[in-house]
C-alpha cells in the first residue's frame, strides 16, 4: 500500500502524518508512507487545500485532518 | 431537532448544561475579577499592578469563552462550505460580481494560509479570474471570525461590523483593481500552462455531512483553533494588561492620535512584516485604544498585521512573480491606509 501525505509543513500536515503512522502501527499494516512537500508535485493531485491524503494513488481527503477512525476505515478498505 | 435516542438526549442535555455554565461564568467575570484582585490578592485599588491584574483576570477568561463559542459556531457554518464548492461557484464568473462573491465566500470558506498555493492554482486553472481569486485570498485571512469575535467582545458590535465591512470592501476593491491591471504575465508560467490544459480538480472524499458530523466539525475547530491560539491570547492580554496598568493615559495620543497624519501609513508599514493571529493582536489593540490611539490608526495596524503577512508572501512567491507580490501588497496596503484615514476623519 502506498500512502502519500500532501502538505507544505504546516501543523495540520504534521498532525496528519502522525495520525496515519499511528493508525498503521495500530492495525499492524505495512505501507509506504511518503510526505510530499513540493508544491508542484502537490498540485498534480489537484487538491484545493492541504493537507491531503492519498492512498494507492487515490485522493481520499483534502483540506482537513481526518479522524483516526476515518483513516482506519480507508486503510482497512484498501488492504482488502 | 430533539434527538430520540437516549445517548442523543444525554448529549443534548449536557450541551444545554454547558451553555448555562458558560453564561453563568461569563456574566460574573467582572465581579470575579474585582474580587480576585482586591479581596483575594489584597492589592490596593488604583495602583498600576492592581489595574493590570484586574484587567487580565477579567479579559482572559472572557475572551477565551467568547472565542470558544464563536469558533464553534463558525465551524458549524463552515461545514457547509468547502473550497471545492467555492471554486465551483466562482468559476467563470465575470469580474465585479465575482469579486463581491469571492470576498463574501472568503469569510465562510475554511482556509489556512498554508493552503494558499494549492487554492490559488486550483482556482486559476478552473477559470476563476485572477482578480476574483485575489479578492478571495485577501478576505479569507483578514475577515476571520476570531478577529470579529474579539472585536465584538471588547469593543461592541459597531467596531466589529466596521472591521468586517471595510475588510470586505478592501478585498473587493483590491481584487478588482488587480484584475483590471491584467497582470497575468506575472503569474508563474507553469501555472498558466496548467490553465491551458483545462483541468478538473479532484474532490476527494465529500460525503453529505450529517448534523452530528457538523457538530464534530465545530468541536474539532474549537479544539484545534483555541488549542493553538490560547497562549497568544493570554500573551496578548498580558501585554494589554501591562499597557492598561502602566502606560499613562494619553501616551498613545501623541504617537497614534488623530492629529498625527503620518501615524496611519506608519502603522500599516509596521504591520506588514509582522504576523500574528487575530487573537494575539486584539488585546494589544484594546490597550492602544484605551491609551488614546485613534481608532482608524489602530484598525489599520491590525488589518495590516493580519491581512498582509510576510510568511504568506513567501508562500505565494511560488506562484506569483515578485512584481505581482509587490502590487498585491501595495494595493491592499493602500486600501488599508485609506480606511484608516477615513475612520480617523469620520469617527
Amino acid at each position: 500500500m502506498e500512502i502519500k501525505i500532501l502538505g507544505t509543513g504546516c501543523p495540520n500536515c504534521k498532525e496528519l502524518e502522525r495520525r496515519v503512522r499511528a493508525v498503521l502501527a495500530g492495525l499492524g499494516v505495512a505501507a509506504d508512507v511518503e510526505k510530499v512537500t513540493d508544491i508542484q508535485k502537490i498540485t498534480e493531485f489537484k487538491i484545493l487545500s492541504t493537507p491531503g491524503l492519498v492512498i494507492n494513488g487515490r485522493v481520499v481527503s483534502s483540506g482537513r485532518v481526518p479522524r483516526a477512525e476515518e483513516i482506519r476505515d480507508w486503510i482497512r478498505g484498501t488492504a482488502g | 431537532m430533539k434527538p430520540s435516542s437516549p445517548r442523543g438526549r444525554l448529549r443534548f442535555a449536557l450541551t444545554l448544561a454547558g451553555a448555562a455554565a458558560w453564561a453563568l461564568v461569563y456574566l460574573n467575570l467582572q465581579a470575579f475579577s474585582r474580587w480576585f484582585t482586591y479581596a483575594l490578592l489584597g492589592l490596593r485599588e488604583g495602583r498600576h499592578l492592581s489595574s493590570a491584574v484586574e484587567f487580565f483576570v477579567f479579559e482572559a477568561p472572557k475572551v477565551l469563552l467568547l472565542l470558544a463559542v464563536v469558533v464553534f459556531g463558525v465551524g458549524l457554518v463552515r461545514s457547509f462550505f468547502t473550497p471545492e464548492h467555492t471554486r465551483r461557484m466562482l468559476a467563470g464568473r465575470r469580474e465585479t460580481a465575482g469579486n463581491v462573491l469571492a470576498s463574501l465566500l472568503g469569510v465562510v470558506t475554511p482556509f489556512c494560509s498554508c493552503s494558499a498555493v494549492p487554492l490559488f492554482i486550483g482556482f486559476v486553472t478552473s477559470g476563476v479570474p485572477l482578480g476574483v481569486t485575489f479578492s478571495f485570498l485577501i478576505s479569507a485571512p483578514m475577515v476571520n471570525e476570531v478577529a470579529l469575535v474579539l472585536l465584538f467582545g471588547l469593543f461592541g458590535w459597531k467596531v466589529a461590523a466596521l472591521y468586517a465591512g471595510t475588510g470586505l470592501l478592501i478585498a473587493f476593491s483590491a481584487g478588482w483593481v488587480i484584475g483590471r491591471l491584467h497582470l497575468e504575465r506575472w503569474v508563474e508560467p507553469w501555472i498558466l500552462e496548467l490553465r491551458q490544459a483545462k483541468r478538473e480538480t479532484s474532490v476527494g472524499n465529500e460525503p453529505r455531512l450529517a448534523w452530528k458530523d457538523r457538530v464534530g466539525f465545530g468541536r474539532d475547530a474549537v479544539r484545534d483553533i483555541v488549542g493553538r491560539v490560547w497562549p497568544f491570547v493570554l500573551g496578548g492580554i498580558a501585554v494589554g494588561a501591562a499597557i492598561h496598568g502602566y502606560v499613562p493615559q494619553n501616551f498613545m495620543a501623541s504617537i497614534m492620535g488623530r492629529s498625527a497624519w503620518w501615524a496611519v501609513p506608519l502603522a500599516v508599514l509596521f504591520g506588514i512584516p509582522m504576523y500574528s493571529n487575530a487573537a494575539g493582536i486584539i488585546p494589544i489593540v484594546q490597550a492602544l485604544l484605551g491609551k488614546g490611539a485613534a481608532l482608524g490608526t489602530v484598525l489599520a495596524f491590525m488589518m495590516s498585521v493580519i491581512g498582509l503577512s510576510f510568511p504568506e508572501m513567501v508562500i505565494l512567491r511560488k506562484v506569483l512573480k515578485v512584481p505581482l507580490l509587490i502590487v498585491f501588497a501595495s494595493v491592499v496596503g493602500l486600501g488599508i491606509m485609506i480606511v484608516g484615514y477615513v475612520f480617523n476623519a469620520v469617527l
